[in-house]
């Protein structure tokens, strides 16, 4: 673990910057800065979303899990429950389909000259500022159904990670060799 | 250089080079690529502005997610500059207020476009939150490390993604949108 650079500050900030001009450079690259791209995703026209996506997952997971078994890096799985992200993935479907972007892309959008997308991230910042309004409330009960004993699938089924990454790896291209196939 | 004055790249190669992209977040950064974070920072940075400090301060899920800039906002900032990049080499910068594609469908007149976008947000913002993140904090980054929530995530998003879609698009005849 390279925590001494993990600590430097400014050089973090510096490096997240970095992380997000290359993450822009390539989701610009890819489409997906354009309303037609998503709203034609979630209408099965047109598969670039779930191919850019399947793609970096399956190529992410090989080297964050082998850096992870060599002790390179720590993993960082999000804490939500699943009473929390199937409400919250239903909204955002629903808020991702009239908006035509997301949160990263939307930005993205707006470097490409997209100015409707700046219109949704006003809103996402309303929307943002709204949950944190309503937390309070709903942190006592709604956000805690279903919550997992542990938040990893190889954790969850007590096996080491390989046993869940490598069918998962498989399965990943085995869906984008079909999708491509579907030639959208 | 060529590659880099294109206007599109294979999204397999696009794919891949967010998954390299993610290598180095954990291993130089100790961290996970995310969007949707940075949006309640900013949305508390303009809380203490019009609403006062106190009532940010003393916010539970800003003391969580404190309104500062940290490591994700400067991402966040980055996807503006590097998008902005890759527009201008490709010469794809398009300044424009509504897509064509809702203009075929809905016409050109800008403020539908804008509310129906602004609206869409709100449920983004408020989705992404309730779900404790969004496409890129649980779509990418929590699929890879294994994560269940973030696999049930995904679907979610795609189900309600696609019927809402449906609802406002119609469901698409063959030959395209």
């Amino acid at each position: 673990m390279l925590t001494g650079l993990h600590r430097r500050r400014g050089l973090q900030l510096f490096l997240g910057l970095l992380t997000g001009i290359v993450f822009g450079f390539l989701l610009q690259k890819g489409g997906v800065t354009r309303y037609e791209v998503i709203v034609g995703q979630l209408l099965l026209v047109d598969f670039t979303v779930v191919k850019v996506m399947l793609s970096a997952v399956v190529v992410g997971m090989l080297g964050v899990h082998i850096m992870k078994s060599l002790g390179l890096v720590e993993l960082h799985p999000k804490p939500d429950s699943i009473g929390s992200v199937v409400v919250g993935g239903l909204l955002f479907g629903a808020g991702f389909a009239a908006m035509g972007y997301c949160p990263g892309t939307l930005v993205g959008a707006v470097g490409n000259g997209y100015l409707d997308a700046a219109a949704g991230g006003a809103g996402v910042l309303l929307g943002a500022g709204i949950f944190a309004a309503l937390y309070g409330r709903l942190q006592k009960r709604v956000l805690r159904i279903a919550q997992p004993r542990s938040l990893t699938i190889p954790e969850l089924l007590n096996v080491n990670r390989w046993v869940v990454a490598i069918p998962a790896m498989v399965f990943i291209l085995l869906l984008l060799w079909w999708i491509d196939g579907l030639g959208r | 250089m060529g590659f880099l004055t294109e206007v599109r790249w294979s999204p397999y190669v696009v794919g891949a080079g967010i998954g390299v992209l993610s290598w180095l977040t954990f291993l130089l950064s100790d961290k996970a690529i995310g969007c949707s974070t940075a949006f309640s920072r900013t949305s508390g940075m303009l809380g203490r502005l019009f609403r006062g400090r106190d009532r940010i301060e003393s916010n539970p899920y800003y003391r969580q997610f404190p309104p500062v800039i940290d490591w994700e906002w400067m991402l966040v900032l980055g996807i503006f500059i590097g998008a902005l990049l890759s527009a201008l080499l490709s010469g794809d910068l398009d300044p424009r207020w509504v897509p064509p594609a809702w203009e075929a469908r809905f016409g050109g007149a800008v403020l539908p476009r804008l509310a129906v976008s602004f609206g869409g947000g709100i449920l983004v913002g408020l989705g992404a939150r309730w779900a404790g993140g969004c496409t890129s904090g649980h779509g990418i980054s929590g699929t890879l490390q294994l994560t269940l929530s973030s696999w049930i995530m995904a679907v979610f998003i795609f189900l309600g993604g696609i019927a809402a879609a449906m609802l406002i698009h119609g469901a698409p005849q063959s030959g395209g949108m």
